[in-house]
């Protein structure tokens, strides 16, 4: 894994660039230092459900076995809706306008071949270890993000994490404090009505009445603006939704650390290219991250989004124009935080001796490592931190240094 | 036998939709002998059927929604043929049919409140037995209310037959045996307008008639469906190597066929590979319905089209399968469906469905071997479950569904629709569109999934409306009798006798813990 600005050329350079691997050079701040400039760091995790297609979103161009295993659907340099060019290997999805201006502008980053310890193809164990961040399938008791929450020293700024949405992504849940909000167009009940409700929980189900204390809260946070949902399509509603949760994020007050789902990755069949399915949900992305951009205002500086999925697709289109399930896909990374204008990969090549199983891109990067990269990188937290308690047993996928500036 | 109100809340509650207001008295009923309650739901013929005027087959539905499309077209054509260069008609992605998949944030359930909003004029203080909360009125700016169309139409029709149903019963734990079955086995309405029309039928048709049959019938049941095919694109896979494949120079998509192993049958790690996932894929190849032109067959009706179908023997799960047509895939459902991982799969989301979320190992277990032992045999397995004392015993903490927690209130507030209008709306609003789950793998069925801030929160803003325009001419403390009788908490009661209103004593009623834990 490392920083390819050049060479892209080259189809496999696996042996060039593990030789070329150094990260030496790069800045590594430990969060009191941090602390002491006065940095207020936020975290956003977006998962995209569904796997998204790594190669048809920041495809290959440079490697001369993707136009052929990507067939009609794959990206190009040219034509009416052309790839933008991020180097001279890599081009962006001409839906994601946004992202390549803060690629430009040094905010935005993309791991390439990325994946989870997971490399089995079910979309829901694929979904658990993801976000449970154990090395596999079945601990679905709680998330990386909640136990990352978890592992902050008390009194620090991060007080609880936002869960976007109507139901809490798991890498939220857990023992951490969560808020929630999702955008909603009821009358509320009165707060009367709502205060003997939480009295009676209190005394027969503390559980509920911790989520009903927290949903009040975020409701009264939430209010006073236009969140009422408007007709539209998914992509308004993707947008709609990060408007609101950057809302919440830019108060004085408001939470530090949110996660949010994103749904409808599953492109089995009519994909589409440059335009279609895909590029229509890559558009609502796009457009949520923008509206993170603006909406969390000077928070943005010190801001870091995730973008990750459960695994890729396979590099070769299906028998319907779409792609299955697969493996290696990409992380992206956003916000003034980030240390962009870079994409990191550690390039396995698209040969069929080189793909996994025979179907997949080739993961060569732990997702874990990215993620833990960033967290370090934003928090400060300790390697051992997060090698035993937010990823436990993954000692082995080290923190990527330098993420985030 | 003596009056055991703890039980009855059990009977009605961990097994049925909750007890009835008014003069049903099912709480005294399950009370003098719960388990005899539940059973005897089991025992009615032909109970689990449902038939309503107006309700249609697969192939008429299929045949109404290529009419509809003809006349669409046709009209889209007039109108273009009246006012050329219209540049901006064309409709955005999300919209075209047979593109949707697992959308999220509610998207399908704001296409289906934007009909429904569009359909019903501001008439909720006319209809109080609805549970339209007032302010999921139309968005202002909105266009006249356009007529519903044969789907919308149809998709409300079925709706309501489901919801009358799951209001009227005495008990309710064959439709929630329904509600599991079709959860486990869903499709999504918001695939595209053949699933939006077929999702009630569906479950008519593929569901209901095997939910206290044999699993495997209702296996072949499911996979034979048109709306299951069409939802997981098996009607577009074709055989590499069979005429069509060779001929379309399209091919495979593995998608149903990875979903029957794992969301239907043998479970992640239930010992099957990707070479047996393409395998199945391969066999069911040719497993589709009849199109518009209805060159295959009745348009709308399943076929097997050989044209498609991949030639050839398949090794499947370590068994071979010759080429025999549509019976080679048959063959293999038959065995997937006898796999001892489908008996343990199976029996462990039956349990944790009506148990406990950790289900209890040793009830699994029995539970287990007798889907093996009678050969997937459901009703066994349903009394099974009714049987044990394990069901008995747990401790009632699974959150209620929404779709449990809207039919719950109806049943209590002794509501039967005349519209589901409402019930849509506020399934829309909690998370849980009906038909209309975000993938195949169906609603979350742990109480974490419900139990989120932002959705208690909801369910009390839902409650408190029912609460405004309800609570007016109930008496609060009668309705808890219903609810619960002298298995409610001191603490339930006296919180609804102080409240400072009855509407806001209906309310707490419907958010407290007897309602919304089962």
């Amino acid at each position: 894994m490392i920083d390819c600005v050049e060479n892209r050329l080259l189809t496999s350079r696996r042996g060039l660039l593990l030789g070329g691997a150094s990260f030496a050079a790069w800045a590594y701040l430990p969060k009191f230092a941090r602390a002491a400039g006065g940095r207020d760091p936020c975290l956003i995790v977006v998962i995209l459900r569904g796997a998204l297609d790594g190669l048809s979103t920041v495809a290959p161009l440079g490697d001369p076995d993707y136009a052929g295993l990507h067939g009609s659907i794959a990206l190009a340099a040219d034509g009416a809706h052309p790839a933008i060019m991020l180097d001279t290997f890599f081009a962006l999805h001409p839906a994601m306008p946004e992202f390549a201006r803060m690629y430009r502008d040094m905010h935005a980053a993309v791991i390439h071949a990325v994946a989870t310890p997971y490399r089995d193809r079910s979309h829901f164990d694929g979904q658990d270890v993801l976000e449970s961040g154990y090395a596999g399938p079945g601990r679905v008791q709680s998330g990386w993000l909640n136990r990352a929450l978890e592992a902050l020293p008390r009194g620090e700024r991060v007080s609880s994490g936002l869960a976007v949405g109507p139901t809490t992504p798991l890498v939220l849940r857990g023992n951490a404090p969560t808020v929630g909000w999702a955008p909603v167009a009821l009358p509320q009940a009165d707060d009367d009505t709502a205060m003997r409700l939480v009295d009676l929980y209190r005394h027969r189900d503390p559980a509920l009445a911790s989520a009903l204390s927290q949903g009040l809260q975020l409701e009264k946070a939430a209010s006073g603006d236009d969140m009422k949902p408007k007709p539209g399509n998914q992509v308004a509603q993707m947008r709609q939704v990060a408007r609101g949760a950057a809302k919440l994020m830019a108060a004085d007050d408001g939470p530090r650390i949110a996660a949010l789902a994103f749904d409808g990755w599953d492109t089995h069949a009519n994909e589409g290219g440059p335009v279609g399915r895909l590029a229509f949900l890559l558009g609502g992305l796009d457009g949520a991250l923008a509206e993170f951009e603006s909406g969390l205002g000077e928070r943005w500086r010190d801001t870091a989004i995730v973008v990750a999925t459960e695994f890729g697709r396979t590099a070769r289109i299906n028998g319907t124009d779409g792609t299955d399930h697969g493996t290696g896909t990409i992380a992206l990374l956003a916000g003034g935080a980030v240390k962009g204008g870079r994409i990191i990969s550690d390039w396995p090549g698209l040969k069929l001796a080189n793909l996994y199983e025979g179907r997949d891109l080739k993961p060569t990067t732990d997702l874990r490592s990215v993620i833990k990269g960033v967290l370090q990188g934003q928090f400060g937290l300790s390697d051992r931190v997060l090698a035993e308690t937010v990823f436990p047993d993954s000692a082995a996928a080290r923190p990527m240094k330098g993420l985030v500036a | 036998m003596a009056r055991d109100s703890q039980a009855a809340l059990v009977a009605l509650n961990r097994f049925g939709f909750g007890g009835r207001g008014g003069a049903s008295g099912d709480l005294i009923n399950a009370a003098s002998d719960p388990r005899g309650f539940v059973m005897a739901e089991l025992a009615r013929p032909n109970g689990v059927l449902l038939e309503a005027p107006g309700l249609q087959s697969t192939p008429q539905l299929g045949q109404a929604v290529f009419a509809y499309q003809d006349q669409v077209k046709q009209a889209r054509e007039a109108a273009k043929a009246a006012a050329p260069a219209e540049g901006a008609q064309q409709a955005p992605a999300d919209q075209k049919p047979g593109l949707r998949r697992n959308l999220s944030l509610n998207a399908a359930a704001t296409e289906i409140a934007g009909q429904m909003a569009e359909a019903k004029p501001a008439d909720n203080a006319a209809k109080p037995d609805t549970m339209q909360p007032n302010a999921a009125a139309p968005p202002a700016a909105k266009p006249a209310p356009q007529p519903l169309n044969v789907i919308q139409k149809t998709f409300r029709a079925e709706a309501l037959a489901r919801l009358q149903r799951a209001t009227l019963v005495e008990c309710g734990f064959t439709e929630r045996l329904v509600v599991f079955w079709s959860n486990h086995f869903c499709i999504s309405a918001s695939k595209g307008e053949l699933a939006r029309i077929w999702a009630g039928a569906f479950e008519r048709e593929a569901i209901r008639p095997h939910v206290l049959g044999r699993f495997a019938d209702m296996l072949k049941a499911v996979e034979q469906h048109p709306a299951m095919l069409f939802f997981l694109d098996n009607q577009q896979s074709l055989g590499p190597d069979s005429r069509a494949g060779q001929n379309r120079k399209r091919g495979l998509n593995e998608n149903l066929a990875r979903e029957i192993m794992e969301l239907h049958t043998l479970g992640v790690g239930g010992g099957y590979t990707q070479d047996d996932v393409t395998s199945l894929a391969r066999i069911i190849t040719g497993w589709t319905f009849a199109g518009r032109q209805g060159q295959l067959g009745t348009p709308g009706s399943f076929v097997f089209n050989v044209n498609a179908h991949q030639p050839g023997p398949q090794m499947l799960l370590g068994k071979t399968y010759e080429p025999t047509g549509l019976a080679q895939g048959e063959a293999a459902l038959a065995d997937i469906a006898r796999h001892p991982s489908t008996a343990n799969f199976i029996a462990t989301k039956f349990v944790r469905h009506f148990v406990a979320d950790d289900p209890p190992p040793a009830l699994v277990a029995r539970l287990r071997d007798i889907f093996v032992k009678t050969d997937g045999d459901l009703k066994a397995l349903a009394a099974a479950l009714v049987d044990s004392d394990e069901a008995w015993k747990a401790p009632l903490t699974k959150m209620r569904s929404p779709y449990d927690f809207v039919v719950a209130s109806g049943r209590l507030l002794a509501r039967v629709p005349e519209d589901p209008g409402g019930y849509l709306n506020n399934l829309n609003l909690l998370g849980q569109p009906l038909w209309s789950p975000a993938g195949p793998n169906g609603f979350p069925d742990t109480s974490a999934a419900w139990a989120a801030p932002e959705g208690i929160k909801l369910r009390l803003d839902i409650a408190a409306q029912m609460g405004a325009r309800l609570g007016n001419n109930i008496d609060p403390l009668d309705l808890l009798e219903f609810a619960a009788a002298d298995a409610a908490s001191i603490e339930t009661r006296k919180t609804i006798e102080r409240a400072e209103s009855r509407q806001q004593a209906l309310a707490l009623l419907l958010m407290s813990p007897e309602m919304q834990r089962r």
